[in-house]
């Protein structure tokens, strides 16, 4: 007689059907540990926006031509290989993108720890070993943000450049538009006060990057906290002096 | 000749039971040596109270030489106390001051609710240890010394990630209650070995998943490290960070390690 042979599915050597598991990227940010990796990823991406940045802005203690320059040839690089300014939309959509995973990350984190202690100590907490830095990483993270949509809508866009001041934004001066804004007083210590708040993030997400990534080895463990320093230090000395040499007639017309 | 502190008052956490309000109560100490420890010193308190025909102060204790894992308490806004590398039963009266406000209060997380006053129910961390903090291949009788070549600074890597003793003060201490301390040590004194190795991945995924379904995030303030009894280092939470990133990164089946 026939029987009806019914199919047992695939058979493993140990006949364990593994755990059905999401996209292995999806499945990492599923998990607080790979939302922290993708922070120090994307972190790493901004450090660098940040260093290369900075160091581009000093192009403008060499003169307006020399900056202005350099401002024309971000739109040029890779000239013919790529068409006119498609590497830094590439380079634009490349940061948006950290940028938003970043703030994802942090805030999605931030929520998972509010529900991970949802009565507070009623005492007051004696903290050993957290920092300034460590402690404030949401309010500097937040006060940078809106500093990037300020500082684009008033050097990028222009929406804001003209306001308050005796100049207008002139598309293709990025020398004289840098000049314009800083000028401004209120302008020039908004920035400074941004960048210090840049400074305090960087303390602390430098370091943290080297815990989030594992990347830890007693050869050079003792230098994190000094390469978070000088990072952080280096980033703040060159941003502030902008504000400070505009106001100080040092760069100007 | 011992000394004797006068004169303290100690705050301490009532709460009657897991859903219940609780509050601060203020107790006397009037006199107690600074050779007795803190748990000591609160046994003096129960004492007293049981002799006013008022409820003792329920709190976790048990070996009393800082091996356990059991006593906990948050002093003075620091878990275990202000001193490092000590727990709580190992913390003395020296290390205080007469006519000195101390306040006590338990473990908070969300993970570790209050069973009653300074009594926290850490079974969150019997999870994470479920999840993979094990390894699964026989391994018979005690073997002979040195049977599994092992380098020493490896084998004292291992060492000082077992020396966890599973408190809860890396959670008590963490500003986002998070146990990435103690479930790396539980992931670490495995992974480094050799008998750890044939589930090194999946060991690794299994307990921070676990880990994740009731704790926090760590931020890297190092918190934890500062207030571990064994002083266990926050060099392990990087490692563990790297052995998850690769389980799912990795190619298992060509390496033979699941």
């Amino acid at each position: 007689m026939a029987q009806a042979i019914q199919s047992r599915g695939p058979v493993t050597g140990t006949a364990v059907k593994a755990k059905k598991r999401r996209p292995f990227l999806l499945d990492l940010y599923g998990t607080a540990v790979g939302k922290k990796y993708v922070m120090a990823v994307t972190g790493i991406m901004l450090l660098g926006f940040v260093l290369t940045h900075m160091i581009g802005n000093l192009k403008m203690y060499l003169g307006a031509e020399d900056y202005n320059h350099y401002a024309e040839f971000l739109r040029e690089v890779l000239v013919p290989i790529l068409p006119r300014t498609v590497l830094l939309w590439l380079l634009r959509f490349g940061l948006i993108g950290a940028v938003l995973l970043h703030i994802h990350a942090a805030y999605s984190l931030t929520v998972m720890n509010r529900k991970a202690r949802s009565v507070k100590y009623q005492s007051p907490r004696d903290y050993q070993i957290a920092n300034f830095a460590s402690r404030t990483m949401r309010w500097t993270g937040i006060i940078v943000a809106l500093f990037v949509l300020w500082h684009l809508a008033d050097l990028t866009w222009g929406t804001l450049n003209a306001v308050g001041g005796d100049g207008v934004f002139v598309r293709g001066d990025a020398y004289g538009n840098v000049v314009r804004s800083l000028e401004r007083v209120p302008v020039a210590v908004l920035y400074i006060v941004a960048n210090i708040a840049l400074g305090t993030h960087l303390f602390h997400g430098v370091w943290s990057l080297f815990q989030s990534m594992g990347w830890n080895n007693p050869r050079f463990n003792k230098w994190r906290r000094g390469i978070a320093t000088a990072f952080a230090t280096i980033i703040v000395v060159g941003n502030v002096s902008f504000p400070i040499a505009v106001l100080a007639g040092i760069v100007g017309k | 000749m011992s000394n004797h502190l006068t004169n303290l008052t100690l705050k301490v956490w009532r709460q009657s039971g897991p859903n219940a309000g609780g509050h601060f109560e203020s107790y006397r100490i009037d006199s107690i040596s600074d050779e007795a420890s803190f748990l000591e010193m609160l046994d003096v308190l129960n004492e007293k109270l049981i002799g006013d025909g008022r409820e003792a102060v329920v709190f976790d204790h048990d070996c009393r030489e800082g091996i356990c894992g059991t006593c906990s308490l948050m002093i003075d806004g620091q878990a275990h106390g202000p001193q490092r590398g000590t727990a709580t039963c190992q913390l003395h009266m020296r290390k205080f001051q007469s006519n000195q406000e101390i306040v006590i209060e338990p473990w908070r997380a969300t993970a570790f609710p209050i069973v009653k006053d300074l009594m926290v129910d850490r079974s969150a961390f019997d999870r994470i240890v479920e999840a993979g903090g094990f390894i699964t291949a026989p391994t018979g009788g005690a073997p002979d010394a040195n049977l599994i070549p092992i380098a020493k600074p490896v084998a004292d890597a291992s060492m000082d990630a077992a020396e966890c003793i599973g408190c809860g003060a890396c959670v008590a201490a963490c500003p986002n209650g998070a146990a990435n301390l103690f479930t790396s040590a539980k992931v670490a004194h495995l992974n480094l070995l050799p008998q750890g190795q044939a589930e090194r991945w999946s060991r690794v995924e299994a307990m921070v998943e676990t880990m994740d379904e009731h704790f926090g995030s760590c931020t890297n303030h190092g918190e934890c490290e500062a207030a571990c009894p064994k002083s266990i280092s926050i060099d392990f939470i990087a490692l563990m960070n790297k052995d998850y990133r690769k389980s799912k990164f990795k190619n298992r089946k060509l390496i033979d390690q699941i």
